[in-house]
Order: structure tokens, then sequence, then C-alpha cells
């Protein structure tokens, strides 16, 4: 019952604007180069699939490679930062600065400095997902509990041991909780630097597609595009959201369905 | 051969605080020993540092080699990622024994503490008694020589707590172990131990002693209706006139 309300609701509210939006474009007569219509969207959408389909798939592989690299990267320095204080202390205000810095200011020059595009547009999107995964892991690590090391240490645990049995087990909800806004961050990283590159790239992603979209004035097309983009985001945060579930269902309090 | 020796121990912490004062205390092989006290009279420092898990500030602990330590917590502090069985086997995982070894030792502790058939059962899954009871049989899979126990049974209901003071009593008598059991439970202490130190707080340290002179039923447990005897509320009276003398002083 409740499960079926999760999706009725917002499936609701979603056909209601819509159908609200269709009719008032029809009805006050708005011209299409305007504000379309989500049937001149979906039009557009059907028609140029082929393309729309290939630039997903672009935009989606750069962002997820740059997810990867913020989970191993971000995964590692935590790691590190958790070992000692002083690592911590040192390099903590870094990846805050670069975390603080707008990606569209860096990108430029990192277009500049790396000759690839693809490459750089994975920097970009990295930059802006892999702190979420860094601090959340790194206060992870962090919050073992008092009693639960006093036992480690009671039975003799090497640093290891207490790190690979205790430390990482007891962060993972925390990581997932990371994760997931990372995933929509380096969807988000993906597209701006996009549009840094914009034509002066070989870029072919959706972003390239809403600014080509823009010179043509086929604003329908503009639209189906940004579409694609939040059906992008929401099927990563979806995708995120089950291996957090999965992970998660046996033990951690975040996973459990309340009794009924 | 005392197991555990301390001679004029005394902690201060970090923030000045005095937690405890001048303990001469010797743990015998195979008493069941209680320190009874109110609450901030230092007790839970005491077995912190018979455990070996802080260091004194003054005086000198002395403790047996062939020492091996259990530890039982006041929560159960199990792994809520691991059920019970791996929660159990953990002490073998961390002193390195083969992984059969490790399964098998710990599925018999689980069975020694009453909860065969559990060993997939995941933390939550459980109630409060079984969870205490899996974090006990995690202290004895060491196949401890002293166990020591911080008022593990204070957040259980009373029945469970009865239900668990006869089981342990049965566990103690059984494997021959050593315990030191803290408590603030007068009731609990005299059921529970065969020598009680009362102690006192600001600065913690020890009142009185109570050597604990009761039946001991077939087995071990208490023997039937021992709750409600004469001789058992004869026996918490003493205790209690002793925790009352100590607060005083």
């Amino acid at each position: 019952m409740r499960r079926w309300a999760d999706w009725l609701a917002p499936s609701l509210v979603g056909l209601l604007v819509l159908g609200g939006w269709e009719a008032a474009v029809r009805l006050l007569e708005v011209p299409a180069y305007e504000v379309p219509g989500p049937v001149a969207i979906a039009q557009a959408l059907v028609a140029d699939w082929p393309l729309f389909r290939s630039s997903m798939l672009v935009t989606l592989k750069i962002a997820l490679l740059a997810l990867l690299l913020a989970v191993t990267l971000g995964g590692l320095l935590a790691v590190a930062f958790a070992q000692s204080r002083w690592v911590e202390r040192a390099f903590f205000p870094y990846a805050v600065v670069l975390q603080v810095t707008p990606v569209v200011a860096i990108a430029p020059l990192i277009l500049i400095w790396v000759d690839d595009v693809t490459v750089s547009l994975l920097i970009c999107a990295w930059i802006v997902a892999f702190f979420p995964i860094l601090s959340n892991t790194v206060l992870g690590l962090n919050s073992a509990d008092r009693n639960h090391v006093e036992l480690f240490r009671l039975y003799g645990a090497t640093r290891w041991q207490t790190l690979l049995l205790l430390r990482l087990p007891g962060a993972l909800p925390f990581f997932l909780a990371g994760l997931r806004v990372a995933g929509g961050l380096a969807l988000i990283g993906a597209v701006v630097a996009e549009f840094v590159a914009g034509a002066g790239g070989t870029g072919s992603g959706l972003a390239f597609r809403i600014l080509e979209a823009g010179y043509q004035l086929k604003i329908p097309r503009m639209f189906a595009a940004l579409a694609l983009i939040s059906a992008l985001g929401i099927a990563i945060f979806a995708a995120l959201g089950l291996v957090q579930h999965l992970l998660l269902r046996r033990w951690h309090e975040s996973a459990m369905r309340p009794e009924s | 051969m005392t197991l555990v020796a301390l001679d004029g121990v005394g902690k201060r912490f970090a923030s000045g605080t005095e937690a405890l004062r001048d303990v001469d205390l010797r743990i015998e092989p195979g008493e069941f020993l209680s320190l009874l006290g109110p609450s901030g009279c230092g007790k839970s420092t005491l077995l912190r540092l018979i455990a070996g898990l802080a260091e004194p500030s003054a005086g000198r602990i002395e403790r047996a080699a062939s020492r091996q330590v259990g530890f039982v917590f006041q929560e159960a502090t199990l792994l809520p990622w691991s059920d019970a069985v791996t929660n159990v086997r953990l002490p073998l995982r961390l002193l390195g024994l083969p992984r059969a070894e490790q399964e098998e030792r710990a599925a018999e502790a689980l069975a020694q503490v009453g909860l065969g058939g559990f060993e997939r059962a995941y933390p939550r899954e459980l109630s409060g008694g079984m969870r205490m009871r899996v974090s006990i049989a995690r202290a004895l899979v060491t196949r401890p020589s002293l166990l020591l126990m911080d008022e593990p049974f204070a957040a259980l209901d009373e029945l469970t707590r009865h239900r668990l003071n006869d089981d342990l009593l049965a566990l103690w008598a059984g494997s021959g172990v050593t315990v030191v059991f803290v408590t603030h439970s007068v009731f609990e202490s005299v059921y529970l131990s065969s020598r009680i130190l009362v102690m006192a707080a600001r600065p913690g340290r020890i009142a009185a002693e109570v050597v604990v002179e009761a039946p001991r039923g077939e087995g071990s447990p208490r023997p039937e209706g021992f709750r409600t005897s004469a001789e058992y509320a004869a026996l918490c009276r003493r205790a209690t006139e002793a925790l009352e003398g100590a607060m005083r002083a």
C-alpha cells in the first residue's frame, strides 16, 4: 500500500503539471520557439532519438567514469586521512579549496592544460564529485564506537585489522550517503564542463546538444536534451539508492522499513 | 596463584579527577568477585585497569602470565554488520586462528550461552537479552581464565536478568573461569558472588569486603527458591549495610 503510494503521488503531480503546461501552451497559443509544450518536446525527442541516444551515452560515460574515479581517489584519501590526524590536518583544507572553487571557473584552465577533451571533462566532473565521498568517508572512519575500539585493542588487533574489520564496515553507510550525492554531482560536473568546452571541443554530449539547439533556435530540442539530463540524474540517484539498500538492508537502521 | 594483584593503585585522569585511590586487590582463581558501589565510585575504571585497557597513575598491577581475558561491556557492543557467529569468532579472527576452527569454537560458544541455531541472526534481529548472550559468548570464545563484566545486565528487564544470572552462574561453575563483575545492585551481587568488594566514591576506593557463604545448588546455580529465602535476605541486608556505611564514610 505504502510502496504503491510512493509511486502514485509523484506520478499524479507530474501528469497534472504536464497536462496543465500543454493546455496553457495551446490555449494561449504560445509559439514553440518560445515555450514548447510537452508534446512538441516528445516529438523532438523521438525525431532525433539516434542523436540524443549517442549524446546521452557520452554524458553518462563521463559522469560514471568521474564517479568511479571519485570513489577510488576519495576513498583512498579518506583512508589515508583516517590513519593520521596530521595527514588530515595538512591536506583536508586543500580538498575544501577544490570543493568551494566553482568548476566553471576551473574548467577553462583544465581545458587549456589537458589536450584530450574527454580527459579534461572527466577531471572537471571528478573535482565536483569527489568531495562528498571524501568528507563522508572520513567522518565514517572516525565514527567507530569507542567500546568497539577498546574491544579490538583488548584482543590485540593490529591497525590493519581495526581498519578492515571495524572502521571500513562502520564507514560504509556514510560512504554510501556521500556516493548518492556524488552521483548527482558527477553528472552536473560533466554537463557544466561540456558547456565550457562547448563548440570548441569535440563535444557531443547532452550539454552540447543544448548549446547547438540554442544556436539553431530549435527550442523543443533544447527542452528534450534538458529532460534527458534530468532523467539521467534520476536514474543515477535511483541506482545508487538501490546499491545502498542492498548493502545495508541486513543491519543498518536507514535501510529498515518501519514495522507495521 | 593469584591471577591479578593490585598494590596501592590510583588513577587520576588528565582532567585532574581522582577516580581511584590506594586500591589493594587480589583476584584468586575460581572466585566470583563483585565490585559493588554507587555510580561514579570508579568501579568501571578499576575493571578497565584490571583488563589493561587503562594504565594506573600510581601503584602496581601484576598479572599472571597465563592470563587470557574476556571482557563484557555494559552494552552488547556487537558489530551490527556481522551475524552472531561472526561476532563471536571476532577475537579468534584477530588472533589469527584458522577459519574452520574459528567457526567451530564460535558455534560451540553460542550453544554454551543457549543460542544454538541463532548463528546467522544479525544483532538487530535479536532481543536485548539475546544480544547480551552473544556478547558473553564472544568473551568466552577465547577460553579466558579471567572474565571481566561491566554491569552487563543493567539495561535488561528483571526476569531476563534473573535468567541470565542463573545461566552465568552455570557457566562459571562449569568452566572454572574467574569472574570479576561490576554492578550497582546489591541483590545481584549477593546472588552471584562468592566475594563482594564494596566501593565508596570521591575518591573511588574499596571500603568493605563481604564474603558470601551461601549454598550452591546442584551443578552450581543457586538452589531453587534462594531468591526468596531468609538466608538471601540476611546476606542482602549485610551487603546493604556495608554499602550504606561506605557511602557515609
